[in-house]
Order: C-alpha cells, then structure tokens, then sequence
C-alpha cells in the first residue's frame, strides 16, 4: 500500500513537470522540465521491481537533456511566442477524448470504477495474467521466470528473455538504433552534399 | 557551445574532475555489460554508461582535444563492429541447432562465466550501443552554425 | 488506486499528444515525442507489476519455487528496456533535423518554415 501511494505521488510530479514542459515560454525552461519527469519515471521503474530500466532510463536521460540544451542554447531567442489556433487544439482534445474512452473500456469499464474484479483486456493493477490460475491460455512469462534459470543459466531473467528466448526482437532493435543513428549522421554531414546548396550556404 | 566558432572545453576544475572519473565510468559501464545475466544492468545499460564517458570527455575538453580519443571514425568503426558481433553470435548458433540457439555450455548460476553466449551478446550490445550513442553526440557537437548562414565568418 | 494510476500515467500520454498536435515550435514538438515515449514506457511496465513482488532477478540460495511465487513479469521490462535505448536514437535524429532546418531557415516555427518552401 504504501509503494502504490509513492508511485501515485512520483505520477503527479511525472504529470505536472509535462505540463510544465509543453507550456512554459521560454525553451531551456521546458527542456529541463522535461528531464524532471524523465528522472521520476527513473525512480518509478525503481519501486516497480524493474532495476535495470531504471539505470537506462537515468543514463538516457541525461543524455537526452544535453542534446536538447545544445539545440535550445543559443545567443537569439529562445522564447516561445504561440498563438491560440483554434483548429489544432479540437483536434488534439477529440484525440485525447478518443483515446480516453478506449482506454476506460480497456480497463474495464464502471465495474473497474466500482473496485470489481472485471475481465478487462488490461489486467487490473497488482495481477498480471501470468499470476492468475486460471488464464487462459497459459501465459508465456510463466513458463520464462520458471525456467529461465534452468535453461539458460542466467539468473537475471530480463536478461535471459532479451537474449535467449527473444533474441530475434533484440537484434531487430540493435538495426532500429544503428539506421536511427545513420540517419543522423547523413543528416549532419557536411561532405558530399550538392555544389549549389554549398555555395548557398557560404553567401 | 553557444555561438562560439570551436567549443574550447570547460573550466579547470571540470576537467580535473573529468580527467579522475572517466576512467571509473568507463570501466563501470563495461562490468554492468558484463554482469548482466548475474545482476541488474546488461548490455544496454552497460552501453549507454559508456557513451556517457564519451559525452563527458567531448564536454569537458572540447571537441579539438577530445580528438586524441574519440573521433568519428572510430566510433563509426565499433559500431559496425558491434553489429557484426551481434550477428556472428547468432550465425554461430545456426551450426549447432537453428539461429541463435545457445551454443556455449550453460555452467552453473551466479558465475561470471554462465549462460552460454549471453555474456557474449552482452558485450557485442555494450560496443555497439556505446559507439554508436556516443558517434551522433559528436556528430551533433561538431554542428558550429546555429543560425542563418548569412553573417557567420567561421567555417 | 490502481485505476487512478493506470489514468493518470494516461494523462501525461495525453499531454504529450497535445503537445505534439497542436505545437508549432518544432522544440515543443520534440518534447511531446519525448514525454510520449515515457508515458508508452511507464504504461508498458505498470502492465507487468505484481502487487509485492521483486525484481526478476533470483538471488543466490532462492528456490526456484519461491522466485517464481514473488517475481514480476519479465517480459514488458525486456521489451521497455530496448524501447528506452530506441528512445535515445530517436531523439539524435530529431534534434539533427531542428538543428537542419535552423541552419537552413532560420527559425524554429513551423508555419513560418512551411511558408518559406525553399
């Protein structure tokens, strides 16, 4: 009781430093606001029994934040100056209230709101399907935290799931960062782009 | 960084504190990577600590002096290194049962040397993920013109 | 408590959306892709919890039946754990692109970049 009590609290400081971030005038303000709630995300992966993303999530996001401070830190302006549009704000609240009475029926709807035990398609919080008797089918990450020990011989079963039983998602993801990462550098490179946009930048 | 024609490096107790601790970061970083399958951490974490030694060495001593150690060249060159690890320890399971079956005997739990090739994978992910990160940083602090290019006299 | 945790992890999901719809500065939108990123994150691995539990990482001299009756589920924070490092891709590349398009157009706004086509 008392962890969920945290974690509700560390979700209101998550919350308002996004707020923060998407409102406030002047950029360096934001960016920061944004490494705020990057840093609470951190501490609730912690107390969600999840320590190896809480060391990534930290790491990045220190990395993250000096990026967007070289970007945002510059000798012209660096405040924001933003107009009410009408148009983009409907659409941006009927996506937010499409995506809310989704989720309110994925969750389970008025019995979830009443504290029953309804068959939602999320579980409710506290009892994922691999810990329930009776799902049906049975649920794959119980048969991988019975048996990663034995079969694989790492006793870290994130790390077993990563690179043994899933290895083929990892090495999707090692691809999805070197292109990522490629795309950067074609982006910033000075050689080899076409004469005439050269001789346009030195005027 | 703001502005000024070539980062020239931060003051003189950030880079004494740079000089002391980099090295500790460094090797941090390689034994999460290592220890993965024993505790918190793996390849991943282990990468991108390691790409957080580099970003504090580009900081701290400006990319010109910084050269002597990180370049884009080599950190172009571990990546693909990185990847083709990755990729050599799958292949290799393909010759004892299917592609990246674990090949390596399993030995016993909480060793250093356990789990097959999950150590190995570990490491390939560390090289990659840590050149990787650390290669687009130094591509983005080698960016000088923040700005129209009109004006600017530097090159 | 658990649906109040569930909504609100969706409200910052929320706030990341809006900043992404309806921002013209092309900063602000990158840091609605960010918050985005955690809010997917955060909703991923509170799926996996278990009221209780540890982390799944079995300590020397636990039973097998003991590390299975406390655990977590591994396999959200396996697919969380690359998703965070994608994250950081991500982000270099757009911060290049803003870092393009200044260079090229001066500006941050992008209604003002979309007018000047060149």
């Amino acid at each position: 009781m008392g962890i969920e009590l945290f974690i509700v609290a560390l979700l209101g400081f998550m919350l308002l430093a996004s707020l923060i971030a998407v409102e406030a005038k002047d950029l360096l303000s934001a960016v920061i606001s944004v490494g705020a709630a990057g840093f609470a995300l951190s501490v609730i992966d912690l107390l969600l029994g999840a320590p190896d993303l809480a060391i990534t999530q930290v790491v990045v996001e220190v990395i993250a934040l000096v990026l967007l401070v070289r970007v945002v830190l510059r000798r012209d302006d660096t405040s924001v100056t933003e107009p009410r549009d009408a148009l983009r704000t409907a659409t941006a609240l009927l996506a937010g209230g499409i995506i809310l009475a989704v989720t309110f029926f994925a969750i389970g709807g008025m019995g979830a709101v009443r504290g029953e035990r309804t068959p939602g398609t999320i579980p409710a919080f506290g009892e994922p399907k691999f810990v329930q008797a009776d799902a049906e089918p049975r649920p794959v990450s119980a048969d991988y935290v019975a048996k990663a020990a034995e079969e694989t011989g790492a006793a870290n079963a994130v790390m077993a799931v990563l690179l043994d039983y899933r290895a083929y998602d990892t090495l999707g993801e090692a691809t999805v960062i070197f292109v990522s990462v490629l795309g950067a550098y074609v982006i910033l490179r000075r050689v080899g782009r076409r004469k005439s946009e050269a001789k346009e930048d030195e005027a | 960084m703001n502005g000024t024609p070539e980062h020239e490096g931060m003051t003189l107790v950030v880079r004494s504190t740079a000089r002391l601790i980099t090295g500790f970061i460094a090797v941090f970083g390689v034994y999460v990577a290592l220890t993965g399958h024993v505790s918190p951490g793996g390849g991943f974490a282990g990468g991108v600590i390691l790409a957080a030694a580099a970003v504090l060495v580009v900081l701290a001593f400006g990319r010109r002096a910084a050269s002597a150690l990180v370049t884009e060249r080599t950190c172009h060159t571990w990546d693909a290194a990185g990847a083709m690890g990755f990729l050599v320890v799958a292949v290799l399971g393909y010759f004892v049962g299917g592609f990246f079956v674990n090949f390596l005997p399993v030995g016993r739990l909480h060793e250093l040397v356990s789990g097959g090739m999950i150590p190995l994978a570990n490491l390939a992910i560390l090289v990659k993920v840590g050149a990787g990160l650390a290669g687009a940083f130094l591509a983005l602090a080698a960016w000088r013109r923040l700005g129209p290019a009109a004006g600017r006299t530097e090159v | 408590m658990g649906v109040a945790i569930y909504l609100m992890a969706l409200a910052v999901l929320l706030v990341g959306l809006y900043a992404v719809v309806a921002k013209k500065n092309i900063i602000k939108i990158i840091l609605g892709l960010l918050i985005l990123d955690y809010a997917v994150n955060l909703l991923l691995v509170l799926v996996g919890y278990r009221t209780g539990g540890a982390a799944p990482i079995r300590a020397p001299g636990q039973s097998p039946a003991e590390f299975a009756a406390r655990s977590v589920d591994p396999l959200p924070q396996a697919m969380v754990l690359t998703s965070i490092v994608i994250g950081l891709g991500l982000t270099a590349l757009m911060v290049a692109l803003a870092v393009r398009l200044h260079e090229k157009y001066g500006t941050f706004d992008m209604s003002k970049i979309r007018r000047l086509k060149g």
